[in-house]
């Protein structure tokens, strides 16, 4: 026996109230760690965004286009390697108007532009052979050489259990109308914090069927031969536009990311008041039961000081036991979370991209339960060591 | 016969820490809940109460916002001159056919930028939408480069101030006065003349929407039909409320779900501490229970006793909790409604609905964590007890 | 020298506003060796006495001084040391550790020892084997009967070979045979392990065992009627 052991023992002594508590600490820390985790993902969705790479929209409002005609004049501008461009479609459910998933028109060049960040995992071979567009992944053959075709992130694939080859109908609200696309290829995020439940499909067929021929551009995303440069760029190509009857407004990827995220207002700030309440109420459970399990044994630490523990023994006694009681359930807690959390696919309608709870969330919240545990155990095991062996022990009788 | 409540008050008070700590847990559960309640009762309010009944609105056919609406010049004009229209007190139709678009301003004390509403009006506006009051400044005069601003935008937003001057593509606007909505969506736009704010963003084809006072709202219904099936128009018709209250659905049931789903797993854990408590209380105090049973009063009594003694503190965290959340009420708030993209900002509405739904959930709280221990008192065996004693 | 000496003791208690005297001016000499019975009525003092001995209570005023240390000089930490080294406590009520085994509770006193977990095993063992229950080290507490329980306790305030045991009514709550059974071994580790035994108690046949009989009536003492 050691003194490890004999706090597991008296751990032992009342298996329901410490399971009980041990529960209570493990729901809690599930909660805590579920919350961060949808912190982290909100901030990982910024982090997306390359520091490389700009995106230049209207200065007025995503919602206002910018003409086609600008991507001659931007590849002109210095440290400009490639200009790319894309479209919100902003497409709806036909059959369910509360599924919501997003839809992009992309140009050409847009999918090799984050070949690092996505990898085709599923694709149809080609009806007819055509060449490929260089720096074009070879497995979209299929998708580039078709008018309407389509290719989409693998848990939205997953999700609607479409297959290759299904056409899929959506309902434009900006661009009126029934919309059809082809599923030709299926990608998988490499990067988590991608969304995997976005389609994307080809700017063209956007143009020639959505505006009649009019070439109007959602935003454009420049590469830059420096990403050193991007504060001169960024600068030159709004400087280029700002008489003009459409001004640009350009920033980093990430930054224009970021505005997204923005856009949440309070509700981060909200989540974590909520998640400092969770932890509060835990911290009032576990030291209910700390208080209630030394104020019964009492007469037991009279008996051990008898037997010559000092008071900074049975004071450690007790506060290692809290400790035990809320590191295991909040590992427990914890662990359940990021299982849960990543095992299914909650994510809040869609207005979320798939969550992630990441290790170093695990850790502190395993750590926030050891000291929930300390903490609670403090005035409980200050009472313990500081009562006097008489008046502990008359408590027996 | 029942045990006295007076009995199971003074065993609540014998313990007095133990209650607390049992009791703020499960006020910090209940105030949490109430306070998700009053965001998305404050927001769906916001955007609820931005419609009136007797407004009609028009948009186009699968549009599911403004944004994304188009209602084309000549459709306006054949709107605004239906008979259906009624006339304001100076005689004109009560009718105004809207521009909106997003503005992305950037933010007061506060990172980043998020998009504000900027709605090109006609005259009548005002008297159309009686809950816009103008509280600074003056109206912004017709055909001029003036715009004015909602209170609570001004106040998150940069160069919203009366003399500032915002820049809407070419052009610059001076804002020249604020406005309240009473709380409605209104309260997180901009509004200027359509006439000038269209050109100024190339927005000269069409309209977003046209919202007109019925004459006779109880004709809605017909109204509706006919309109709906012009094949000139292309349009869908709803009541302004109804179009408001779509447009705050889903935001509103993420958050009463999302809280709803938080306050659930916290009360397991609040749960398992009363339990706790009860637990401890019936060990206790099983010789007292032998007693009482020995007395006659039936299992029945000292079960409902002890379930008492567990719900009574929890009904008192929940009246704590209340009192944690009323504060919040009428603290504004804002986040991005994502039907619409656009920047709403809102109140905290704590409304006697939520917090009788707080009490209720405190009651069940303390009732379910009383429950397996008030069975054990009552199924306790009298010989056994009283041996052991 | 004697092995305990109590110099002119005061001991009292405050109820209250009442101040209760419970030893007044005591004195008392205990050799190494002796087998001291304190006797006398409820309330008179002898489990206070005992309590002071024991370094577990503190005198108002006076001193106590066990084998050359001062324990009135002693604080917290200190005496707590002391007590681990000096002092065996048998109590009424055995007060074991409902939750260990006999053998765990004998080692109980051991942790306070550097001392790796076979040593301590082994001593702990040893110690049953003394009073005779070295075929119950797994049996928890209320798996023994009373005078069992007595044993592992004596086992238990032996272990650390402690020079003084104290006793407060060590056969109280025992029947008449296993109480002359705790007595008889009592008896054996004042003989033969040469421990020095003060005990409390009010049953004359248990105080018959003891080499001296005390008498503590309203906290003064009088060598009683033999």
């Amino acid at each position: 026996m050691s003194l490890l052991s004999l706090v597991l023992v008296n751990l032992g002594r009342n298996k329901r109230r410490t399971i009980l508590t041990a529960l209570s600490v493990l729901v809690a820390l599930f909660l805590f760690c579920a919350l961060r985790g949808v912190l982290d993902t909100l901030e990982a969705s910024i982090r997306v965004g390359s520091e490389a790479r700009l995106v230049t929209r209207n200065a007025i409002s995503l919602i206002f286009p910018l003409p086609l005609s600008y991507q001659e004049r931007l590849l002109t501008v210095p440290g400009v390697r490639s200009v790319s461009y894309a479209n919100w479609f902003g497409g709806r459910d036909p059959v369910d108007q509360s599924n919501f998933y997003a839809q992009f028109a992309v140009a050409e060049n847009y999918l090799p532009i984050y070949a690092s960040d996505i990898e085709i995992v599923a694709f149809d071979r080609p009806q007819v052979a055509g060449a490929v567009p260089p720096g074009v992944d070879p497995k979209l053959a299929a998708f580039m050489n078709e008018r309407d075709a389509c290719v989409v992130g693998e848990r939205l694939f997953n999700r609607m259990k479409w297959k290759l080859g299904q056409t899929v109908p959506v309902s434009g609200t900006i661009f009126p109308g029934t919309w059809t696309f082809t599923v030709r290829a299926v990608y998988h995020a490499k990067n988590p914090a991608m969304n995997e439940e976005a389609m994307f499909f080809h700017w063209k067929y956007l143009s020639e069927k959505g505006m009649g021929g009019q070439g109007q551009v959602g935003w454009y995303v420049l590469e830059l031969s420096d990403p050193g440069q991007a504060g001169a760029v960024t600068r030159a190509v709004d400087a280029l536009y700002a008489n003009s009857a459409a001004a640009t407004h350009t920033e980093t990827e990430r930054a224009f990311q970021a505005g997204f995220v923005s856009m949440y207002g309070n509700v981060p700030f909200l989540i974590g008041v909520i998640g400092l309440a969770v932890v509060f109420a835990i911290l009032l459970v576990a030291a209910n039961t700390m208080m209630m399990a030394t104020r019964e044994r009492t007469a037991e630490f009279g008996v051990m000081k008898t037997l010559g523990f000092d008071d900074g023994t049975i004071f450690r006694l007790v506060l290692v036991e809290a400790a035990v009681i809320t590191f295991g359930g909040g590992a427990l807690g914890a662990l359940l979370a990021k299982l849960v959390i990543e095992g299914s696919d909650f994510n809040a309608m869609g207005l979320l991209p798939p969550m992630t709870v990441r290790w170093a969330t695990v850790l502190v919240g395993v750590a926030i339960a050891v000291v929930i545990g300390a903490a609670s155990g403090l005035v409980p095991a200050w009472q313990a060591s500081q009562r006097r062996i008489v008046d502990a022990l008359r408590r027996v009788e | 016969m029942p045990i006295p409540i007076s009995y199971n008050v003074r065993n609540v008070i014998q313990r007095p820490w133990s209650t607390l700590a049992t009791t703020i847990g499960i006020a910090l559960v209940v105030a949490i809940l109430i306070g998700a309640f009053a965001l998305a009762s404050g927001f769906q309010a916001a955007l609820v109460e931005t419609g009136s009944d007797s407004n009609a609105m028009v948009l186009r056919t699968g549009a599911d916002s403004e944004i994304s609406s188009g209602i084309s010049l000549d459709a306006a004009h054949i709107l605004k001159a239906l008979p259906d229209v009624a006339p304001g007190p100076d005689g004109r139709p009560l009718v105004s056919a809207d521009m909106v678009v997003l503005m992305n301003q950037p933010r007061l004390g506060q990172e980043g930028s998020s998009n504000v509403t900027v709605r090109g009006i006609d005259p009548p506006s005002l008297a159309l939408r009686p809950r816009v009051k103008l509280v600074a400044g003056r109206m912004f005069a017709p055909g001029s480069d003036e715009v004015i601003v909602a209170q609570r935008i001004a106040r998150r937003f940069a160069h919203c101030g009366i003399g500032d001057r915002l820049r809407f593509g070419q052009r610059d606007f001076t804002v020249v006065g604020q406005f309240t909505a009473g709380g409605s969506g209104f309260d997180s736009e901009v509004w200027g003349d359509n006439a000038v704010l269209m050109p100024a963003l190339n927005r000269e084809g069409a309209y977003q929407s046209v919202t007109f006072r019925m004459r006779d709202p109880s004709r809605f219904a017909e109204l509706k039909r006919r309109l709906e099936s012009d094949r000139r128009l292309g349009v869908e018709v709803r009541t302004e409320r109804a179009w408001y209250a779509g447009q705050s659905r889903l935001m509103s049931t993420v958050l009463r779900a999302g809280g709803i789903l938080i306050t659930l797993i916290m009360a397991v854990g609040a749960i398992f501490g009363a339990m706790n408590t009860m637990y401890a209380a019936v060990g206790q105090r099983t010789r007292e229970i032998a007693v009482l049973l020995t007395l006659g009063f039936t299992p029945g009594a000292v079960m409902r006793a002890f379930l008492f003694e567990s719900v009574f503190p929890a009904l008192i965290g929940g009246a704590l909790g209340c009192l944690i959340a009323l504060p919040i009420n009428g603290v504004t708030t804002s986040t991005t409604n994502w039907s619409s993209f656009s920047e709403i900002a809102f109140a905290f509405r704590v409304t006697p609905a939520g917090m009788i739904a707080g009490l209720i959930f405190a009651a069940i709280m303390g009732a379910f964590g009383g429950f397996l221990p008030a069975r054990q008192a009552a199924r306790q065996s009298l010989a056994m007890t009283l041996r052991a004693g | 020298m004697a092995l305990v000496e109590v110099k002119n003791v005061r001991k009292t208690y405050r109820r209250e506003a009442e101040e209760l005297t419970v030893l007044d001016g005591l004195s008392l000499e205990i050799a190494e060796g002796d087998f001291v019975a304190l006797m006398g009525p409820s309330g008179s003092g002898k489990t206070t006495l005992l309590n002071l001995i024991g370094g577990v209570d503190q005198p108002s005023s006076g001193d106590v001084v066990v084998g050359g240390t001062r324990l009135t000089g002693l604080r917290g930490k200190q005496l707590a040391r002391w007590r681990a080294r000096n002092i065996g406590y048998i109590f009424q009520l055995y007060n074991l550790i409902p939750v260990l085994t006999a053998l765990q509770n004998v080692e109980l006193p051991l942790l306070l020892v550097k001392m790796s977990g076979k040593e301590r095993r082994e001593r702990a063992r040893h110690a049953l084997d003394i009073v005779g229950l070295e075929d119950r080290l797994k049996h928890f507490p209320r798996q023994l009967s009373g005078g069992q329980e007595q044993r592992v306790a004596i086992a238990r305030a032996v272990v650390s070979d402690p020079t003084v045991l104290l006793a407060d009514e060590p056969t109280g709550d025992l029947d008449r045979k296993a109480g002359a059974d705790i007595l008889t071994l009592l008896d054996r580790l004042n003989k033969e392990f040469k421990k020095t035994i003060v005990m409390v108690t009010h049953d004359p046949t248990a105080a018959e065992r003891a080499h001296r009989r005390l008498h503590l009536d309203k906290g003064v003492l009088s060598n009683g009627p033999s």
